[in-house]
């Protein structure tokens, strides 16, 4: 029944759906999980890799994580190749905002400029949405530190724990639960990487599965820091033997 | 040729402009407003003729509108003051506006800011700031005897020495001049006052 409105992304179904939209969340549900919280001190992401093989090089091109402007950071679940896209536009509208006003562009008006781009996808043109979710994390003198959520329609949500991905689900249920309004950033890492390993098919945790980045002011200074696989291995081991992901 | 003032204090900024409009030796209005403002906690006072003068002040004050009622924000001085010089600058090699600016606002990062612009996009950001021939006569006034964080009453007092020694000895000196502050006001937010109106 739905076959005949699939084809156009730019044609309503007769129940008023965007059957192209739906379609790129679907594929969105089988990317890895990514998770992002809100802390007083700042915001976390963590994300689960599915691209995972000894024969990869690791380069330190991330496939989950990455730096939008010095203040602004995003997970990505989805399609890699349309995520680039995305976020190189990104990137280049960070800039031209600070081109013109010579201070760092607010980051929901980021999100709003990219959200508009996705929306025209679902709108006009004829071509596919992209099939990406982001979680952007930023911090701006206007709202300090923030997190949003948007996908393939276009729309967005501010969040103080959220995530996307396969086990977007799940997650989001141990957040309602495990998620206060005073957690430390330490022990959000701690919680975003317990959430990670229910969600994650394979059981150990390691660098090679996991990335994550955070955003914090350190002596009053922004600091945007993704890990490396050392740091994430270090990271692991601390959680571990404080026993903060039971 | 018009003459504008710019003075910074402690949180507020006066601006003085000259109210003749001209076209050489015909003064065709003597109260005319050169105090563009943007808003409550910003302003223009702006130079050159009529045409570019007003239509790029327009410009901008609608830009800077309309993005602070999408964003919801309130720009900053600094921001404010930047995406004008880049407005200047960007059309400078295509069809440049000749018009000379003073940019002048309070907000809570800055305090009060001043920043003088001229029509090849130059910017600077400074303590008090003159555009047109009033320079040569008013720079050495506040070279002599202004002094950082002034209150209103000696910022005023300060520009009524400035005007004082345009009317004495400048040619062109025009017997009518617009007054406006903004300034910090009491609920910690940026106010606008006009002392003297251009038309009265």
């Amino acid at each position: 029944m739905a076959r005949r409105y699939d084809s156009r992304t730019t044609i309503f179904s007769p129940e008023g759906r965007l059957f192209q939209v739906e379609y790129a969340m679907e594929a969105i549900s089988h990317a890895g999980t990514a998770v992002g919280i809100l802390t007083k001190d700042g915001v976390v992401l963590a994300a689960e890799k599915k691209v995972t093989s000894q024969l990869l090089e690791s380069t330190g091109i991330a496939e989950k994580m990455y730096k939008i402007d010095e203040h602004v950071v995003c997970a990505v679940a989805g399609i890699t190749a349309d995520a680039n896209i995305l976020i190189n536009y990104a990137r280049t509208a960070a800039q031209q905002f600070t081109y013109q006003f010579q201070e760092p562009t607010p980051v929901e008006g980021l999100i709003q400029t990219l959200c508009d781009l996705k929306q025209g996808y679902t709108q006009f043109g004829g071509l596919r949405p992209f099939g990406v979710s982001f979680l952007c994390a930023g911090w701006d003198k206007y709202h300090g530190f923030q997190l949003y959520k948007s996908d393939p329609s276009g729309n967005y949500g501010g969040w103080k724990a959220t995530s996307i991905g396969a086990g977007h689900q799940a997650a989001s249920s141990i957040l309602k639960s495990d998620y206060k309004e005073e957690i430390t950033l330490d022990e959000a890492l701690a919680l975003a990487t317990k959430i990670l390993s229910k969600t994650m098919d394979s059981t150990q945790l390691g660098p090679e599965k996991l990335e994550f980045a955070t955003l914090t002011k350190v002596d009053g200074k922004l600091v945007l820091r993704t890990f490396s696989p050392d740091e994430i291995t270090k990271l692991l081991e601390t959680i571990k033997s404080t026993g903060s992901d039971k | 040729m018009d003459s504008l003032i710019g003075i910074t204090g402690k949180d507020f900024v006066i601006f003085v402009a000259d109210t003749a409009q001209a076209r050489s030796i015909l003064k065709m209005k003597g109260d005319e407003d050169k105090i563009m403002v943007v808003d409550d906690s910003k302003m223009f006072a702006m130079a050159g003729d009529t045409g570019d003068r007003t239509t790029f002040c327009e410009y901008v004050k609608r830009n800077l509108k309309l993005y602070e009622i999408r964003s919801g924000l309130t720009l900053s001085t600094h921001a404010a003051a930047h995406w004008t010089r880049r407005a200047l600058a960007d059309a400078l090699r295509q069809g440049p506006y000749e018009t000379n600016l003073l940019f002048g606002g309070w907000d809570s990062e800055a305090g009060a800011s001043l920043y003088y612009l001229d029509y090849l996009g130059s910017m600077h950001k400074m303590p008090f700031a003159i555009q047109g021939y009033a320079s040569n006569f008013v720079l050495s006034i506040f070279d002599r005897y202004y002094k950082e964080d002034l209150t209103i009453p000696e910022g005023l007092d300060l520009a009524k020495l400035c005007i004082a020694e345009l009317n004495k000895r400048f040619l062109l000196a025009q017997p009518n001049w617009a007054i406006k502050v903004i300034k910090k006001g009491d609920d910690g937010k940026a106010s606008l006052e006009v002392i003297v109106p251009a038309k009265q």
